[in-house]
């Protein structure tokens, strides 16, 4: 049997008290310890951005964090985006943009695209590139991506 | 007539064109959405599969008494449980095996109560093997000497395709350029964000229900079926969201039968969902060909003749894959007039990985070669002769009702007009000639631009007896419409096409429609998301099925009005007159009165739309699709010749999209299409040594991200296709096709390189560059 370890930390806005085996991984304790299943599993190496959460305000691929290591912190999973029942600008954008087809690494891509425009509200359309680099996404070309992205920031400039 | 009618004039508008928002896009974007892969049903048991990780070996013995006997697992099976069953469509594969002919080859299966202890459970099965020696290449294969590796399959001849037009001596005898290259296509995959998956449940009627990402539902019975021993009749097909298809999903693979038989003999559901790892090596792949390929052209650039002979490892088993030829040579018959064809392709049996139905099916693949050959004649014509590369394609390209030698009737044909709208927006020539000037300069970076163009069917292919589409269309009492269609929804957007297309018809909001597609049980026949077919023939069946349901409320409408139904429209949820939309009757009110009255006059209206094609015969002459399209790409990049890396900056795209029906859609099918054939060109690559993959995972595996996408220009050529809904034709492959032959064409006008073998990575793009400097100096 593996050793279980309690756990505090604030999820979406809430608390959470819960026991954790030591080995788990912190996407494996949303997916399945959490019912949370919007952050998806593409990889599980940290490769693909499918699995993106907030920690602390920070992006992490939660699949290669231990569920241990949340103990204090703050997450964000895509479920804590909304307020009430209205989407969040980003995730309006997104679905306004026609960036989302099969939708399966859109939570990770819309986590760390808000991420992204809340270091830099004025983000370039480079800048942008390079900090979706680590989502990959097999549907859209990311174009509608990047126009859904700018549309938050505001930015008007010719596709580039 | 009610009150609020008075006065009320509704304009006639038109959703078709517009830009129409993804219906379930919302669910997706805030996570709501489950995906099969988050499925739990109750009592679900986790299913794991041992593969063999080795080529080639005869299984000596397989002792499962250690697993089973680890807590928590239920069942475990191997060949022995599943005796006589036979899978894929040449029956050469198996849900288990009791021999070893590929790397991913279903050893055991387990059946635990959760991943981890079914992931436990696999390594405690230990298999004794004895290695045989493999076969890693058609060419191998087809060695006298060579292992047999299917029993059933002599000289490991897989499937065999011919086609023949002309006389081939006479126009090699008429040519004043021949070309003869030989082009190696390469393995890539289609990496599904959401991982493989199925789950089974079999009821205690012996029914089974199979939870699935298939793209083809219905014949999936029939191909599921003689796997499990069981009638096709009793297998439910339900098809929740999936993440990602692109062909990957058009046949059976045994980790589906396996699902199933783990549900049947524990009595439990089961799910089998692979990691990333199992995804690459237990996936198919796109069909590797060596593509040796002849072409002639006068010296007035008149194209004399093509012939390809086509070599494809087919692998240990046959799927989709080696079935391409007959797209192939679709393209070498119909990529431009040519007069004279003559096509071989044979499939040979390997310990390879095998190939599955991939995005272009085939035609990437070809076009890779036709399209460089055709930038070749170009080439040679501009400097021999002084002729103007855009004037050397537009005297091959085909017009408006021109056949083709296999009997493709290009009813509607606007390559000319892709060709030249491409080249003008890009400003293709004299760019070509300022970099063909620069190419032999000093420099690191070096820019290029490259054309390409193909030929694709746009109005499904028949190659089942029927390419049709099933619809069921009714509304209710306050004018909402519900469609049940045989359409798939793998990502592509056919729930945004159909609602915008009834809506269309029926003058209701498309947030009033709702889409029933994903349960077999319910929704009527299709053969499949495939081909680019779904918005041409679903979207043809919905627009019938809309129609009928119109007319029937409009005859009901004429009544009451005292006018013919002729003079009445339904708009902006009214029946309106036609001529004025002066309104007469809220929509909803008319259903409501339709419905009660002494005998009820309810709206619930069928179609079945077969499309005007012709069955794709053993004699590969028949016009297979009902529309066809073309596309142009032109590329710009930069070569660093210093790394090898080549950048895509900007790609001009001119296709025949017949008309644009959902035009954000359409923009996003263009811009993923493309991302894939800019893997395919620069990036992927499977690397196999002896059978194994070498690279099974996203670090080695280099799918493109967010900073290799070029600038995108699109140019939609409406050619109004006269069977397609609204005159739309298919679009969906194109773009995956042409762009990699751009990029070869344009790294080739940079660098004065021709790159026969993609992928064009770095390495090899660097070390050719090196090899040109060496032999120049």
């Amino acid at each position: 049997m593996s050793v279980k370890i309690k756990l505090d930390f604030t999820l979406n806005s809430r608390p959470v008290n819960i026991e954790v085996p030591a080995e788990m991984t912190v996407l494996n304790l949303l997916r399945d310890g959490l019912d949370l299943k919007g952050t998806k599993y593409a990889c599980g190496e940290g490769e693909c951005g499918a699995c993106t959460i907030e920690v602390d305000g920070r992006t992490i691929n939660s699949c290669l964090m231990m569920a241990v290591d949340l103990q204090g912190r703050e997450v964000m999973t895509i479920e804590g985006m909304q307020e009430g029942h209205a989407l969040h600008p980003m995730q309006q954008a997104f679905v306004d943009h026609g960036a989302v087809q099969c939708g399966f690494c859109m939570p990770g891509m819309i986590i760390q695209a808000n991420y992204l425009v809340k270091q830099n509200p004025e983000l370039t359309r480079e800048e942008m590139k390079r900090g979706l680099e680590g989502n990959i996404c097999r549907c859209t070309g990311y174009t509608k991506v990047l126009d859904a992205v700018a549309a938050v920031v505001g930015l008007n400039e010719r596709r580039n | 007539m009610a009150e609020d009618v008075a006065f009320k004039h509704i304009e006639k508008t038109s959703l078709i064109g517009k830009r129409i928002k993804k219906p379930d896009a919302p669910a997706k974007a805030i996570g709501k959405t489950r995906y099969i892969n988050d499925m739990v049903l109750p009592q679900m048991l986790y299913g794991k599969i041992l593969h063999a990780g080795r080529p080639h070996a005869e299984i000596i013995s397989i002792d499962t008494s250690e697993a089973e006997k680890l807590a928590g697992v239920h069942l475990v099976i191997t060949a022995k449980d599943t005796p006589d069953l036979k899978l894929g469509f040449v029956k050469d594969n198996a849900p288990l095996k009791s021999k070893v002919l590929c790397e991913r080859d279903e050893v055991a299966a387990v059946a635990a109560e959760s991943e981890a202890i079914a992931a436990a459970a696999i390594k405690l099965i230990k298999v004794s093997y004895k290695d045989l020696p493999g076969v890693f290449s058609a060419k191998d294969g087809l060695k006298k000497d060579a292992p047999q590796i299917q029993e059933n399959f002599p000289g490991n001849k897989s499937l065999k395709f011919k086609f023949k037009h002309g006389d081939l001596a006479e126009a090699e005898a008429g040519s004043d350029i021949i070309l003869d290259h030989v082009f190696n296509v390469h393995y890539v995959t289609h990496c599904c964000m959401g991982t493989s998956c199925a789950i089974a449940d079999f009821d205690h009627n012996g029914k089974l229900t199979i939870y699935s990402q298939t793209q083809y539902p219905y014949n999936y019975k029939m191909d599921l079926a003689p796997a499990l021993g069981i009638d096709p009749g009793d297998i439910r097909v339900i098809q929740p969201t999936t993440g990602g298809s692109f062909g990957a999903k058009l046949d059976v693979y045994p980790y589906e039968p396996v699902a199933a038989i783990l549900a049947q003999k524990t009595g439990r559901p089961v799910k089998v969902l692979f990691d990333r790892e199992e995804e690459f090596i237990n996936s198919p792949t796109r069909q590797p060909a060596a593509i040796h390929l002849r072409t002639g052209c006068t010296s007035d650039g008149i194209l004399t003749f093509r012939s390809a002979d086509v070599l494809m490892d087919n692998g240990a088993y046959t799927s989709w894959g080696p079935t391409v030829p007959v797209i192939m040579m679709r393209t070498v018959s119909g990529h431009y007039r040519v007069p004279v064809i003559d096509f071989k392709a044979q499939a040979v049996y390997s310990n390879n990985a095998y190939a599955g139905s991939f995005r272009g099916y085939g035609n990437v693949q070809m076009t890779y070669a036709t399209a460089q050959h055709m930038d070749m004649f170009a080439e040679e014509l501009s400097e021999k002769h002084g002729m103007d590369p855009i004037e050397f394609h537009l005297k091959n390209a085909q017009k408006s009702g021109e056949v083709t030698p296999q009997k493709s009737y290009l009813r509607e044909c606007v390559l000319a007009e892709c060709l030249t709208t491409a080249a003008a927006a890009s400003d293709y020539v004299n760019k070509h000639k300022t970099y063909t000037e620069a190419c032999t300069e000093e420099g690191r970076y070096k820019r290029g631009i490259g054309l390409a163009s193909s030929i694709h069917n746009a109005g499904g292919a028949k190659i089942h007896k029927s390419d049709g589409c099933g619809t069921i269309l009714k509304m209710d009492d306050y004018a909402r419409v519900t469609v049940i269609t045989g359409a798939s929804e793998i990502g592509q957007g056919i729930d945004a096409v159909i609602s915008q297309i009834v809506s269309e018809e029926l003058g209701v909001p498309p947030e009033h429609v709702t889409l029933v597609n994903n349960d077999s049980d319910i929704g009527p026949w299709d053969v499949g998301v495939h081909a680019s077919r779904t918005t041409f023939i679903a979207g043809n069946g919905a627009k019938r099925a809309a129609i009928k349901a119109k007319k029937q409320i409009l005859a009901a409408a004429s009544k009451q009005a005292n006018v013919t139904a002729e003079e009445l429209d339904l708009r902006g949820g009214y029946v309106v007159q036609d001529k004025d939309g002066a309104a007469v009757i809220r929509l909803d009110r008319m259903l409501r009165q339709m419905h009660f009255q002494p005998t009820p006059d309810v709206v619930m209206v069928s179609d079945y739309y077969e499309p005007n094609s012709e069955l794709e015969g053993k004699d590969h002459i028949s016009d297979h699709s009902a529309a066809y399209s073309h596309a142009v790409h032109i590329a710009e990049v930069v070569v660093d010749t210093y790394t090898g890396e080549v950048k895509v900056e900007k790609v001009t795209m001119a296709q025949d999209v017949g008309r644009v029906i959902n035009r954000m859609g359409l923009e996003a099918q263009m811009e993923g299409g493309l991302a894939f054939g800019l893997g395919f060109a620069l990036s992927e690559e499977m690397i196999f040594e002896e059978g194994r993959l070498l690279n099974p995972s996203f670090r080695d595996y280099k799918v493109p991200t967010a900073p290799e996408m070029p600038e995108i220009e699109m140019h939609f050529i409406e050619s109004d296709c006269e069977e397609g809904p609204y005159g739309a034709k298919g679009i969906a492959e194109l773009p995956t096709i042409v762009i990699a032959p751009a990029i070869a064409n344009a790294v080739y006008n940079a660098t004065g390189i021709r790159f026969l073998n993609p992928p064009m990575s770095p390495e090899k793009v660097a070390r050719a560059i090196w090899e040109k400097k060496q032999a120049d100096s």
